[in-house]
């Protein structure tokens, strides 16, 4: 039987390029594996055969996540590897988001079975633990060797179609997907047994753990709000005709800005929505639907508030990270305060 | 101090017979005479009575209610209070149970809700009604009967039936006594001082057309929170006419069985000691839902409990109930653990309840109720299988012309009941 072909992303650093002042390197390639490649080769009984490595600094990942994936894809199609294997990326940020995106976009767009491994607060989790699987690491490369021989084993038995076990028993992070299973004790049972475990004080273990959400504390109400300068923001997808910047309809990785000067209402010729998750017949006969310019600009007139601010700002929120909606919704507010604006009404869909 | 006498006759078989009696395990129904009974209500145009027994390739579809068979000995008392000549309180003397039966209430559709029972195969997986000797009233309503009336003449044949086949076993030797003592609050004091109170909450849902909870025969929509010994559950005081879906609708049959209550009890004067059962009723109004959630606190307190069990009935707007109830218990230093269930999607990826807090660190789930299965065609459907296609968990098409049926399991009855009386339960993967 044949070598498993092998594709590896790793970051600069694993790459052996350099530290911190490498991170913004291009991507670029590497026939045959590095030293992280080796030990998957190594831990495989040679089973697998790391043809290719990737290399991209942090930053310039970071930064050019669509540009580098379509790098990533092209270098790997024309491998037409059987395993694609990405960091591990441990507690890194940057790297594990680069990990997450390029394995999902090569296990989605080219077939290719994709896994990688990361610390379970990386932000990299959030945006791609549902589709693939990461083995879960520690926060730094002392836990190497336990991540590798997890990963390499993961990743046979996605190769032979073996019947993959629970996440901690193969050492993947769970993605997040519910399944029914039966249990030796009924449901009132476990109950009791977990009411009595927390009166004393045990610990126990909550069978459905629910996404912990922030508190947004809401913002004193505006004290004369017909002095007040006004924003519209939106996460409903709405933009210039032909999507310029061309926002993703899901997991959106950008927010925009477009001007509203001397406009007092939005046409279906001119603007429509991005946004993949709602029916948009209704939002792209009439954008003002969803970003409310033609009554807003009533309210103005009306003297109701000051003054519209002359831009908007505009995201899809559809199945959008956390992290990156919570980054977004940071800056465009430290950005609409520089810019003297009091208010905001920002539209959901 | 009081109790119950709960005895167990256990029943092997159910067949027809000259007279409706119990004897050598087996339950014989004079069918013409529970008929004509039935048929008292003027409202019923015609009952069928079927027979379904675990194992036997059979159907029973569209399924309103499941109760067990129970009666009391002697007067004034009966079993499921409020519906017959007496509303005094029950849950103490003796009750008859006839032990692996249950009463099917069956026949077209009052509304989209009501569910499925398979007596074999992957279907009957899921549903300890499955495991029962069924009997089934299949009833066709009058012409023009409106749909409350229509709801109120099942369920109330559905009660009759469970009363008067449970009143068949009183003359026959019983194989199990089990005996529940009934204590006051200073005598639950003197015996279990120190072990930590625990109450109790089981939500009923009180909202409407196959959304309503009966307690004492008296509809929930009209009662603030209602406090119960464990035992009245078991002699009827909870009746069912919630279909919210019938994976998590609580039946009459899960109330008389109460398997939180039954755990407990088996606790109770060992690692805690059981306060009682405090009826919620779930109303839609997010007032109604304060005013009760606060009332249960109320109770709570004053009881002195210091841990809760809280039971779910239905799901999504309940949701809001469970969860500002845990805010409420948690906040006043209440420990407590939510029991529910989940609608994470077919491929179980998404958030299966419609609302959380952070307080609610403490959940039991029931499974969830999107899970798809594919059931093989049966010998015999008892009742309307064509109301498949419009029941919850089915869809247009859910009947195969193959003659399979594909479904979620939000459509079996109990499937995922809410009072954990199955072994079912989500993981994450």
């Amino acid at each position: 039987m044949g070598r498993v072909k092998v594709v590896h992303y790793l970051n600069q650093f694993f790459g052996q390029i350099g530290g911190e002042d490498k991170a913004g390197i291009l991507p670029q390639l590497k026939e045959g594996p590095t030293p992280v490649g080796q030990l998957f080769e190594k831990e495989s009984g040679d089973r697998f055969e790391v043809v290719r490595t990737i290399i991209c600094g942090d930053n310039y990942a970071a930064e050019h996540l669509d540009e580098v994936e379509g790098i990533v894809l092209k270098w790997v199609e024309e491998i037409r590897p059987s395993l694609f294997l990405a960091g591990p990326a441990f507690g890194a940020g940057r790297y594990g988001m680069a990990c997450g995106t390029m394995c999902r976009a090569v296990q989605q767009k080219l077939g290719v079975p994709a896994l990688t491994a990361m610390h379970p607060n990386n932000p990299g989790v959030d945006s791609a633990a549902k589709e693939i699987y990461i083995i879960e690491t520690g926060d730094s490369t002392l836990d190497m060797k336990r991540v590798v021989s997890k990963l390499v084993a993961l990743s046979q038995k996605v190769l032979d179609k073996a019947p993959i076990g629970m996440p901690k028993e193969e050492g993947y992070l769970p993605r997040g997907v519910r399944v029914n299973v039966r249990v030796e004790k009924r449901g009132s049972k476990r109950a009791v047994e977990m009411l009595l475990k927390k009166l004393r004080g045990e610990p126990f273990e909550t069978e459905l753990p629910l996404p912990q959400f922030d508190k947004v504390v809401p913002a004193p109400p505006i004290r004369d709000l017909a002095k007040a300068v006004i924003a519209l923001v939106t996460e409903g997808g709405i933009v210039p005709r032909g999507n310029p910047d061309r926002i993703e309809a899901h997991n959106a990785s950008k927010y925009c800005k477009y001007s509203i000067r001397d406009l007092n209402d939005l046409t279906g010729g001119e603007y429509q929505t991005a946004h993949g998750g709602y029916d948009p017949v209704y939002a792209n006969d009439d954008p003002d639907r969803v970003l409310p310019l033609d009554a807003t600009r009533l309210l103005e007139k009306e003297g109701v508030f000051a003054k519209l601010y002359d831009y908007y700002y505009v995201t899809v929120g559809n199945v959008t990270a956390v992290a990156s909606a919570a980054r977004y919704g940071r800056e465009i507010g430290e950005r609409l305060l520089r810019d003297g604006v009091q208010g905001v009404i920002l539209t959901s869909t | 101090m009081n109790q119950l006498l709960l005895r167990k006759v256990r029943i092997q078989d159910v067949v027809f017979g000259e007279k409706t009696e119990v004897s050598d395990h087996v339950l014989r129904i004079n069918q013409e005479d529970l008929v004509k009974y039935i048929l008292e209500d003027r409202r019923l145009h015609s009952v069928a009575i079927k027979i379904a027994r675990p194992g036997e390739k059979k159907r029973i579809i569209p399924v309103k209610d499941v109760l067990e068979p129970r009666a009391k000995l002697g007067g004034p008392l009966t079993t499921f209070p409020g519906f017959f000549d007496s509303a005094e309180p029950v849950g103490t003397g003796i009750t008859y149970v006839l032990d692996g039966v249950a009463v099917v209430t069956c026949g077209r559709l009052v509304n989209f809700q009501e569910g499925l029972i398979d007596m074999s195969g992957p279907g009957a997986e899921f549903s300890l009604f499955s495991k029962k000797l069924n009997v089934v009233l299949v009833m066709e309503p009058k012409d023009n009967l409106g749909r409350y009336e229509h709801e109120e003449a099942v369920r109330v044949a559905g009660v009759k039936a469970a009363s008067y086949l449970g009143l068949a076993g009183i003359a026959e030797t019983f194989d199990v006594e089990i005996l529940f003592p009934v204590a006051t609050f200073s005598e639950l004091e003197d015996s279990y001082r120190g072990l930590p109170k625990v109450i109790y909450v089981d939500m009923v849902i009180a909202q409407g057309l196959l959304h309503d909870n009966y307690i004492y025969g008296l509809n929930a929509q009209g009662t603030l929170p209602v406090l119960l010994s464990p035992t009245e559950l078991m002699d009827g005081a909870i009746v069912s006419g919630n279909c919210a879906a019938p994976c998590h609708k609580n039946t009459t049959y899960h109330q008389q069985n109460n398997p939180i209550v039954e755990d407990l009890l088996a606790e109770d004067g060992k690692t805690l000691s059981f306060l009682g059962v405090i009826a919620m009723p779930v109303r839609t109004a997010l007032l109604d839902k304060e005013r009760t959630c606060t009332q249960v606190l109320k109770m709570a307190r004053f009881l002195g409990a210091r841990g809760a069990i809280v039971s779910e009935d239905g799901g999504g707007n309940p949701e809001a109930d469970l969860m500002m109830l845990a805010r409420l218990f948690e906040k006043d230093g209440i420990k407590t653990v939510l029991v529910t269930d989940e609608y994470a999607g077919r491929d179980g990826a998404s958030q299966g309840l419609a609302d959380v807090t952070p307080e609610a660190d403490a959940i039991v789930t029931n499974g969830n109720g999107n899970q798809y299965v594919i059931l093989p065609p049966v010998e015999e459907t008892i009742g309307h299988l064509e109301a498949i296609d419009v029941i919850t968990g089915g869809h247009t098409g859910s009947l195969r012309p193959d003659g399979f049926i594909e479904m979620e399991i939000a459509g079996i009855m109990g499937s995922t009941v809410e009072v954990g009386s199955e072994n079912l339960k989500t993981i994450a993967v």
